[in-house]
């Protein structure tokens, strides 16, 4: 193999079919292309979120995520790495937790999506947003809103049992600021009071 | 009514948990385009042409900056936060990763997709990619500390006391590039409306940012309002105004719409600075009594290439004012590589020169066969033995002692492999730590109603510090009303002058300006009557710091398990016991204590940044393969705060709480894996393949 061809442009070509014949013969460094670099015609998706209808008109490769961040309005779920890495953009999907950042919004239609906006009822907190709020399980607040609907998930899954096995169920959700003792103290507090 | 210091929930709280707190990319701004930035993909030389025939053609597409098309930026003033370049202003590629175009377009999706079909051609020098390899290239920093000190300092003769000394260690100690990586990549919205501009940015200095971007565009800083209610997290990587937030603005210009410039998790590896890599060579000695006579402690780490800007990690400043030893050297030097530019990360120079200052008193203990802390309560400083002045106030002896109680530091055994758990080798180690008390001026703007209501307004940041909610504590206390009464506002460049958060010196600046603009304000309603009074105070030191050295104190106690088999490492128990001076809010500043031991828990065992020989690129450039610690890493921490009422060091004698608990955290990690395994490391983080033997 040429030194030029990284793994990146085998890869893109495997998927995508196109680049890396582009790509062979060229005498110096360049910028690979991935797939998604192909233009694409924009389509039609009705996303339910927190019980509202959102109809949005987007490119096929959104992500729920950018869908919910710059189409809808609904900024509260956080991109951290948008690469499935960090957790700050879990959201509820038909009741399960979900990487919004991994996940297309045109694969959501008609599926119901709940997120940081929409868990508690009008002004009342859900009781995991009160227990962080008591607790002080954040405190730049960036992951927050990944960290509590993976820990009211978490409390559904029965994943509740003892703080080792709250801790081992929260590491998917990355918090740089460290306030992880805060955050499992919070989802005992909140799966005692569920 | 006596608000402060009591463990008030978070003022911002119910935003935070609710999602409804915003962040810079996040705001609603009509007409809004994405800009996408194109990195470098090699390590040094020059751009040779750019191809932007397909990227331009794509949908969406509304310009493509580049070096050839770059408006030309005025660089005028001299804002210290200002990183001046890279800014397509030349061909030069410094680094890999560099920021060499700009794509904008309608949609987010469009952006990338067009950056993806940019094609760049390179003019390819060989890259200098390992520091290691050009140490004998190192030269001296020309602005250590910005100017206030030379780099290197001496007292005694430490060359001559090291001779003749009964036990000496003679080690070289290495840290690692690492990044600060908050949750909150690096965001910006940008618009211009005719010469004025309004950025919406995630940054740690509104004021900086303000005068940094005034000078780069040539205008007037009132022109240039910057707006900042919430940052994701800073850790020192949001301090500096960095090429991402300018490259918003320009593209704004050239668009002549709002731009929002979100920096990705993989360019933020080479968009705003890291903790440069140390080699740190230390020769300490002590006498047959376990006094400590001779430290040399000569610093080398890492630059970018000097065209860039220019950052010293001060790895020797803990080194010259933690112990009573007579004779004491220690240099700071900088090594260029094709690098970006670094930068200051959550106790610079203190987290990483007290992994190898408090990694080496422990060898010297070992080889004086005494207890380590014994050894350092021997050698404990009663003045500050650098520039002989008193301490302000020194709580270090509580510190220890309540530290040491209670982690049960007394049972240790201090034999290597004694204590065991089944297959399971067991270590405890300590370490100090230190971190200086900063102040900086800072102004409030205060309105009280005769309702005891009041409207507080700084120019400040929260960055999860938890300003928000002391300030309004600090207001409460003083006005002698409820915290709910206090409505305090900052984030914005209209509001009274604060200083960069950084330095842990927001409490310690602001507060003292709160203070006494409530005091103001409240003398100003006593005197006049009427429903309502306004006041504007501006403070600053006073003399207090050319009369006292200012220091914040802690000691750190770990217990690590280590499979013997294995060498997997856990570590298992902390205690960290502080001196921080007065604590504002007992919640907030456990959790600033807690998240500072994760974060140097992070650094022992887990954080490096790798990067590749040939090329300069930086291989793990996500947070998947850059390792911090999660939820699971975690164990029980235990914090103490030692009281000390002293209010010398600022009127309300807050000593700063933001970096004092990541220090010594490594250095107490290694040492407990020495305990437990008689294995000596000198690097972070300290790996399964360091203790198999």
């Amino acid at each position: 193999m040429s030194p030029n061809v990284t793994r990146r442009v085998v890869l893109a070509a495997t998927a995508g079919g196109l680049v890396l014949h582009e790509r062979i013969g060229r005498a110096d460094d360049t910028t690979p292309a991935p797939p998604s670099a192909l233009p694409q015609k924009a389509i039609d998706v009705e996303l339910r979120v927190n019980g509202s209808r959102f109809p949005l008109n987007i490119d096929p490769r959104t992500s729920l995520l950018d869908a919910l961040r710059e189409q809808a309005g609904l900024t509260g779920t956080k991109k951290g790495c948008d690469r499935g890495a960090c957790g700050a953009c879990t959201v509820h999907i038909d009741g399960r937790r979900v990487l919004s950042c991994l996940t297309l919004a045109a694969r959501c239609q008609g599926k119901a999506i709940t997120t940081i906006e929409g868990l508690n009822a009008g002004e009342d907190l859900h009781p995991v947003q009160t227990a962080f709020l008591h607790h002080d399980g954040f405190q730049c607040g960036y992951c927050t809103p990944g960290q509590i609907m993976s820990g009211a998930a978490l409390i559904k899954e029965g994943h509740d049992g003892s703080d080792a096995e709250i801790r081992e169920w929260m590491s998917g959700n990355i918090c740089r600021c460290g306030a992880y003792p805060n955050i499992v103290a919070a989802i005992r507090d909140a799966s005692r009071e569920g | 009514m006596a608000s402060i210091g009591q463990g008030v929930d978070r003022v911002d709280g119910r935003l935070k948990v609710t999602g409804r707190a915003r962040y810079a990319a996040e705001f609603p701004i009509s007409d809004l385009v994405h800009a996408v930035l194109v990195q470098s993909t090699i390590g040094a030389g020059t751009i040779a042409a750019v191809d932007m025939g397909a990227a331009q053609a794509m949908p969406g597409v509304l310009a493509i900056i580049t070096p050839d098309n770059a408006p030309k930026l005025a660089m005028k003033g001299g804002a210290q936060q200002a990183v001046r370049a890279p800014l397509l202003q030349d061909n030069a590629v410094h680094f890999n990763g560099q920021h060499v175009a700009v794509v904008v377009a309608q949609t987010l999706v469009q952006a990338n997709a067009a950056a993806s079909q940019v094609r760049i051609r390179y003019r390819r020098d060989e890259p200098v990619t390992s520091m290691d390899a050009a140490l004998a290239q190192a030269y001296p920093p020309k602005n250590f500390r910005n100017g206030e000190r030379p780099p290197d300092s001496r007292r005694g003769d430490p060359d001559t006391a090291f001779d003749g000394a009964a036990a000496k260690v003679d080690v070289t100690y290495i840290t690692p590039i690492e990044h600060h990586n908050p949750m909150e990549p690096h965001a910006t919205i940008a618009r211009w409306d005719g010469d004025r501009l309004t950025v919406w940015t995630a940054t740690q200095g509104i004021s900086g940012a303000q005068q940094s971007l005034a000078g780069l565009f040539g205008i007037a800083p009132q022109d240039v309002h910057i707006v900042c209610p919430f940052v994701g997290g800073g850790f020192g990587c949001k301090g500096n105004t960095w090429p991402p937030a300018t490259l918003a603005a320009m593209a704004a210009k050239v668009v002549g719409r709002p731009v929002k410039l979100a920096v990705t998790r993989a360019q933020m590896f080479t968009s705003n600075g890291y903790r440069p890599r140390t080699v740190q060579k230390l020769r300490f000695a002590a006498d047959d009594q376990g006094r400590l006579v001779s430290m040399r402690h000569d610093g080398f780490s890492q630059m970018s290439q000097p065209v860039l800007g220019e950052f010293s990690e001060p790895v020797g400043l803990a080194t010259e004012m933690l112990y009573a030893c007579p004779n004491v050297a220690v240099s700071h030097r900088l090594v260029a590589t094709n690098a970006s530019l670094p930068t200051y990360m959550r106790a610079p120079g203190l987290a990483s020169g007290n992994f190898a200052l408090e990694s080496a008193i422990d060898e010297l203990a070992v080889a004086l066969k005494m207890d380590p802390l014994e050894f350092r309560l021997r050698n404990y400083a009663e003045q500050e033995p650098h520039q002989n002045k008193p301490f302000a106030s020194k709580a270090l002896r509580a510190c220890y002692q309540q530290g040491a109680e209670a982690f049960g530091w007394s049972r240790r055994s201090a034999e290597p492999r004694s204590m065991r758990d089944g297959s399971v080798l067991i270590g405890w180690g300590m370490a100090t730590s230190t971190y200086p008390t900063h102040r900086m001026p800072a102004s409030a703007y205060v309105r009280l109603g005769a309702d005891n209501s009041a409207l507080v307004r700084v120019g400040t940041q929260d960055l999860g510090t938890g300003t928000y909610t002391v300030m309004s504590q600090i207001a409460a206390n003083t006005l002698g009303v409820p915290v709910e009464r206090i409505r305090f506002e900052l984030g914005d460049s209209a509001f009274p002058h604060a200083p960069v958060s950084g330095g842990s010196m927001t409490v310690a600046s602001v507060g003292p300006a709160v203070k006494a603009a409530c005091e103001a304000a409240r003398a100003k309603l006593q005197r006049d009557g009427g429903e309502v009074a306004e006041a504007s105070v501006d403070v600053k030191p006073g003399e207090e710091e050319h009369r006292y050295a200012m220091h914040a104190f802690g000691a750190q106690f770990v217990e690590v398990r280590v499979d013997a088999e294995l060498g997997e490492i856990r570590v298992s128990r902390f205690v960290g016991a502080f001196d921080a001076g007065r604590v504002m809010n007992a919640k907030t500043a456990r959790s600033q204590l807690i998240g500072g031991i994760v974060y140097g828990l992070g650094m022992a065992l887990l954080e490096e940044t790798h990067v590749d020989g040939e090329t300069g690129r930086i291989v793990n450039a996500n947070i998947a393969e850059y390792l911090v610690p999660v939820n699971a890493d975690v164990p029980d921490i235990q914090t103490i705060i030692v009281p000390n009422d002293e209010l010398v060091s600022n009127p309300l004698g807050a000593k700063g709480i933001g970096e004092l608990p990541m220090v010594g955290v490594a250095a107490a990690v290694a040492n407990a894996v020495y305990n437990a395994t008689g294995v000596r490391v000198r690097k972070v983080p300290i790996r399964i393949e360091d203790v198999l033997v």
